[in-house]
């Protein structure tokens, strides 16, 4: 047999439900994984005892003779925004740094609730801000990647579910949660050669999530294929009366509905995605997911969604708007860091606290999100971007005329190194331009790894699904998936 | 549009984000090139648009008025930087 940790979520669930192996074995091989791999730098906590307890639970109910949970064994990575309970929950910043929640948040208790343990809490951006993992507070993520040729320079994993790429890529976490607001699940899904998927906005909750741009924000898993996305998301979605915009709605059987057949299934190409520059590798990627949904039965056409070049401003605008009110709430009196200056007044505590506890990058998207939000910008900026967003949507309404999914590519390289465009605030901006739009509208939008790059690198495919078309999205990557038979890893260096 | 270190620290002091010169005068010109990066959105016709305001239609719910969670001092309290007496305390704002 293969090692335990070569496995993914279904394997390992179906192993500890025909007694292959106990929860145990399958704990313990992860936790050491794990253990051997702080070069990642993938987690800022390790929670060894959560995975095992769970383990033991399930081998337990296994042992009486009970029905398992859906998960019931499986070990998973959690991406430090989630509030888990007595463990330290920092979003990678140190204005959180020693928080540790007396609360669950609703995703994180789903899938406790099905049987999963937790192996650690999965470093990231700061506040999830940022395309590269290189804003976290607790140092960069090396991505488990290297370009070929004895190039050995540290790659970035993605962001910001960097933490989740790297671990899930590298195999020391068989799937993780991730969180989505312009593209940090897909992104570093694509650069690591993993799947992940960002539902329809709503599915998951976001009560016990570390809010960044509440309007954009959305949980997904990240994992090695189409399926084990399908088992993790049925796990973490679900009605929350505690989150004013969760849907409610019943979950779907992801999973057992899942199917590659796309016969009189429509795929749209939109035309404005062929960006200026995109590197010949990334255009041939496309291409070649155009003839394997054809060959999965699909029928292609061309769409325009017009408003697409104006995407990435629009979110620059919203999301640090949003962030800016989110972020009023570190104050240093309620919980986290505070400082407090000698003879510092009420005032200046929050502002010395505010200044020692963000980072660069958070504070330059607070600071844009106050000067378009006050008096005198507000409808040039703001109210104009909301507008530009209702093109956007509409865009992608009147494509769904034409066709049932949209393929492109997912990002518009391959990974990049670590310290390459961390200088330069626009350009790593401009690594979302592909997943941005269907994060303003809202729509579900996967990752799925298509091919490599000349130098080995991974490069993914995205598919854009109709609103709560999530079993679309999935059956097209899964379509993907069985033609690209992508089978590359990393070669373990750490 | 364009931002100087003078405006620079005005929204800092709205952030309360506490900035030394050199912060400003460094912020400036990396604010000035995305903000005026984000300008093109006024090329845009929105004459005849509403701004979105929910991505999804869901319509907000209500709740019953009742309390959910009372009775949860200690746990509210619980990260607290300072506490006492089952309060936040913060420095002193009336003399």
């Amino acid at each position: 047999m293969s090692q335990i940790t070569d496995l993914g979520i279904a394997a390992l669930r179906d192993g500890i439900r025909a007694g292959t192996f106990s929860a145990r074995e399958v704990a313990d091989a992860f936790v050491v994984a794990v253990s051997k791999a702080k070069a990642l730098n993938a987690f800022i906590v390790e929670t060894p005892d959560h995975a095992l307890a769970a383990a033991k639970a399930a081998d337990e109910a296994r042992a009486a003779g009970e029905t398992l949970k859906p998960l019931a064994g499986v070990p998973i990575g959690m991406k430090d925004l989630f509030a888990t309970r007595g463990v330290q929950t920092t979003a990678a910043s140190h204005i959180l740094e020693g928080f540790e929640p007396v609360y669950e948040s609703t995703v994180s208790q789903n899938l406790w609730d099905a049987g999963a343990g937790m192996l650690g809490k999965l470093n990231t951006d700061q506040f999830a801000m940022g395309s590269s993992n290189e804003t976290s507070y607790f140092g960069n993520v090396v991505s488990p990647w290297r370009r070929g040729g004895g190039d050995n320079a540290p790659l970035a994993p993605g962001g910001s579910s960097g933490g989740s790429s790297a671990a899930v890529a590298a195999r020391i976490v068989p799937g993780a949660t991730g969180t989505d607001t312009g593209g940090s699940i897909r992104q570093p899904a694509a650069f690591t050669g993993i799947a992940g998927i960002k539902p329809t906005y709503g599915r998951c909750s976001r009560w016990g999530v570390v809010a960044f741009a509440s309007s954009l924000d959305q949980a997904g898993p990240m994992a090695r294929d189409v399926k084990d996305c399908a088992i993790l998301l049925e796990n973490m979605a679900g009605f929350d009366p505690k989150d004013s915009t969760s849907l409610d709605l019943p979950v779907p059987r992801w999973e057992a509905d899942l199917s590659a057949d796309l016969k009189g299934k429509k795929i749209g190409i939109p035309k404005e995605y062929r960006v200026d520059g995109m590197p010949a590798e990334i255009e041939s990627l496309w291409q070649q997911g155009i003839d394997w949904l054809k060959d999965a039965g699909a029928e292609i056409v061309e769409v325009s969604l017009p408003h697409t070049k104006y995407a990435l401003p629009a979110y620059y605008i919203i999301a640090p708007a949003e962030a800016s009110s989110n972020l009023a709430r570190y104050d240093g009196v309620r919980y986290g860091l505070r400082e407090l200056p000698e003879g510092a007044n009420l005032q200046e505590m929050y502002a010395a606290t505010r200044a020692a506890g963000f980072g660069d990058e958070v504070k330059r998207r607070i600071l844009i999100g106050t000067y378009v939000l006050s008096a005198g910008f507000y409808d040039a900026y703001y109210t104009q971007a909301q507008k530009v967003r209702a093109l956007i949507a509409r865009d992608f309404e009147l494509a769904w005329d034409q066709c049932d999914l949209l393929l492109t590519p997912t990002a518009p390289s391959a990974a990049f190194a670590l310290g390459e465009k961390s200088a330069d605030p626009l350009a790593m901006y401009l690594n979302d331009v592909f997943t941005v739009p269907s994060s303003l509208a809202g729509l579900p939008a996967m990752s799925v790894p298509g091919g490599l790059d000349a130098s080995g690198l991974p490069l993914g495919l995205q598919i854009i699904g109709k609103p709560l078309d999530e079993q679309g999205v999935l059956n097209a990557g899964l379509a993907i998936e069985q033609r690209a038979g992508f089978a590359a890893r990393p070669e373990q260096w750490w | 549009m364009s931002v100087d270190t003078a405006t620079v620290k005005k929204v800092a002091s709205l952030a309360r984000i506490a900035i030394s010169d050199a912060d400003a005068e460094r912020l400036a010109p990396e604010l000035n090139n995305i903000l005026g990066w984000i300008e093109q959105l006024g090329e845009v016709d929105t004459s005849a648009v509403e701004p979105m305001t929910a991505v999804i239609p869901n319509r907000l719910r209500l709740r019953e008025d009742v309390v959910t969670e009372g009775g949860q001092r200690d746990a509210v309290l619980a990260n607290a930087p300072q506490g006492e007496h089952g309060f936040f305390t913060v420095p002193k704002v009336v003399e």
